[in-house]
């Protein structure tokens, strides 16, 4: 659907000096835009005949109507999908258009995991992100991250281990004394 | 078909997916030859642009063998090889029309501000890009250009981005014969900006980037002069320094929003997202080139905001050019460079890998393993 509102037109007769000062050199786009095969602002060109697409296409709303030609990859789905569709609510100026569709992104990842498991499909996760490169050129690099994760889990279970003794003597050494004999 | 499949920030593989099919009249359906991992894709597989969909194939850089054609189709047929364009352009559309086949409006639903991309999010359409066997190209009429016999496919699938990105980044810069020229990011894109600054009539090229391998190579490539700003205690100081204190004519922001050098960029930009990205690099364009210079950008950049001194923008009188480049339109010039000997775009290739191992090879451009410049996945049977 055609959603352009209409100019409202200036008589540029009636003002005094119009286009006086119009200099053709005064281009800052030269070379990578031809204003000499520009047809002046007409906003109408002969367009390509419309695709008509099988999925769902979300579409700023920005545009006055559907690009002839759209991509059909990867249409809207679950949770992210949903996230995405009221991102379109907003205009591409909207920070929000941009948050929501970025938040939709991380949610679709888990998503794709889930997708993996509901197929069968265990992702392998380390071969997805590169491991045999990192083995092959980067041995140091890659034991270095290993050691440092080694080290905050080993970090972390001691932690717990400290938190769960100091809750299994907090209530005693805090309540003891109150508890009745 | 075999096809890369994104599973998220970090994480992609090779999954079976289905064919490719003619969805418009005037598309086409290819078979891949060669198809480049690019650095924008790394800002995809970083997680960096919104709307990148679990399950896409990334890939804007490619070539292939036509295999079948829409209705309208009437300049190609089976068995062509062709390179193909990464920008998604109609042709005739009223930024067409006047060259901007990088701006096109009838290839991109989900943003105006933003052309039809191959395999570059849903911010720049939703098509599946060229990291696969097979693809789909729409408006095959237009954009695809048969790859002539005498050129090497090496160098054909370079002409689909690399070369006439970094070569639009120096006619942009508007290049005065005698200028200096500054590119940040020697990258592909960038080592292409610096090569075809002296096309222009640059006096002098500098290269500035972390990755010394990478400044050895343009060293010797372009030729520059290179400096690794981690050994500098201000860029731009330095820059200022080394150019009577004035600055440069032209300086060319070749990174965009992965840029490394300022923790809080990376924090806010990369870490954070409440900008799009880290803008360091345009950061150091801006304040590094000379009053009344230009700043020629064709990094990437998320679609809401950075953090960038606009103020110096004005108060220097600065001139910004940016676009992404308009191959359809520099194609018959880059081409005569390529035949002529004046660009050797193949040299920059430094990994071709089978599409099976395109988590290794992502992996490897991504981190800067193995002294990688240009990764080229080669699809089984191309």
């Amino acid at each position: 659907m055609d959603t352009a509102i209409k100019p409202v037109p200036t008589d540029t007769s009636r003002i005094p000096g119009w286009g006086i000062d119009a200099d053709p050199e005064n281009d800052p786009t030269y070379p990578y835009r031809d204003r000499s095969r520009d047809d002046g602002l007409a906003m109408n060109w002969e367009r390509p005949s419309q695709q008509d697409p099988d999925v769902e296409i979300l579409t700023s709303i920005e545009h006055n109507r559907l690009p002839a030609v759209v991509g059909t990859s990867t249409p809207p789905s679950g949770l992210s999908g949903v996230i995405r569709r009221q991102a379109f609510r907003y205009s591409e100026s909207n920070w929000w258009h941009w948050l929501m569709l970025m938040g939709a992104d991380r949610i679709n990842v888990v998503e794709g995991v889930l997708q993996d498991l509901g197929r069968g499909k265990i992702p392998n996760i380390p071969a997805e992100m590169g491991i045999r490169s990192e083995l092959r050129y980067n041995k140091r690099g890659l034991a270095k991250k290993v050691a440092v994760a080694a080290a905050l889990s080993a970090v972390l279970i001691v932690l717990s281990r400290r938190g769960g003794k100091e809750e299994d003597a907090g209530p005693a050494g805090q309540g003891g004394p109150d508890l009745p004999a | 078909m075999l096809a890369m499949d994104y599973r998220g920030p970090y994480r992609v593989r090779v999954d079976e997916k289905p064919m490719p099919k003619i969805e418009h009249p005037r598309d086409a359906i290819v078979r891949v030859t060669r198809s480049c991992i690019c650095g924008s894709d790394l800002h995809l597989y970083h997680g960096l642009v919104p709307d990148t969909r679990v399950g896409m194939t990334f890939g804007h850089e490619f070539t292939g063998i036509v295999e079948e054609v829409g209705s309208a189709v009437g300049n190609l047929q089976a068995g062509d090889h062709v390179l193909v364009p990464f920008n998604i352009a109609c042709g005739q559309c009223h930024f067409c029309k006047q060259g901007l086949f990088g701006n096109c409006h009838e290839a991109n639903a989900q943003a105006t501000a933003v052309g039809g991309i191959f395999g570059y999010s849903h911010t720049a359409g939703g098509y599946d890009g060229g990291q696969a066997e097979y693809v789909r190209v729409p408006y095959a009429d237009f954009g695809p250009t048969v790859i002539p016999d005498w050129m090497d496919p090496d160098d054909a699938v370079l002409l689909t981005d690399v070369v006439p990105t970094g070569y639009q980044a120096a006619e942009m810069g508007g290049i005065k014969p005698g200028d200096t020229v500054v590119v940040f990011g020697a990258g592909p894109v960038g080592i292409m900006a610096a090569r075809c600054a002296w096309l222009f009539g640059a006096g002098r090229v500098i290269v500035v980037d972390q990755l010394d391998y990478r400044l050895e190579f343009v060293k010797n490539y372009a030729p520059a002069e290179v400096y690794n700003f981690r050994e500098l205690d201000d860029l731009v100081v330095f820059m200022k320094k080394t150019t009577d204190g004035l600055g440069a004519d032209v300086c060319i922001d070749a990174v965009g929003n992965d840029a490394a050098g300022s923790a809080l960029q990376t924090l806010f930009g990369k870490k954070l997202k409440l900008e799009a990205g880290s803008a360091i690099a345009l950061h150091w364009a801006i304040n590094s080139v000379k009053k009344g210079g230009v700043v020629s950008i064709v990094g990437v950049y998320g679609p809401t905001g950075n953090m960038v001194p606009i103020g110096n923008v004005v108060n220097k009188g600065l001139t910004i050019r940016a676009n992404q480049a308009s191959v359809k339109r520099l194609l018959p010039k880059l081409i005569d460079h390529v035949r002529e000997g004046r660009l050797n775009p193949k040299a920059l290739i430094t990994h071709k890998v089978p599409l099976e191992d395109i988590a290794d090879a992502y992996h490897i451009f991504s981190a800067k393993l193995d002294g990688c410049i240009k990764p080229v996945l080669v699809p089984n049977g191309a």
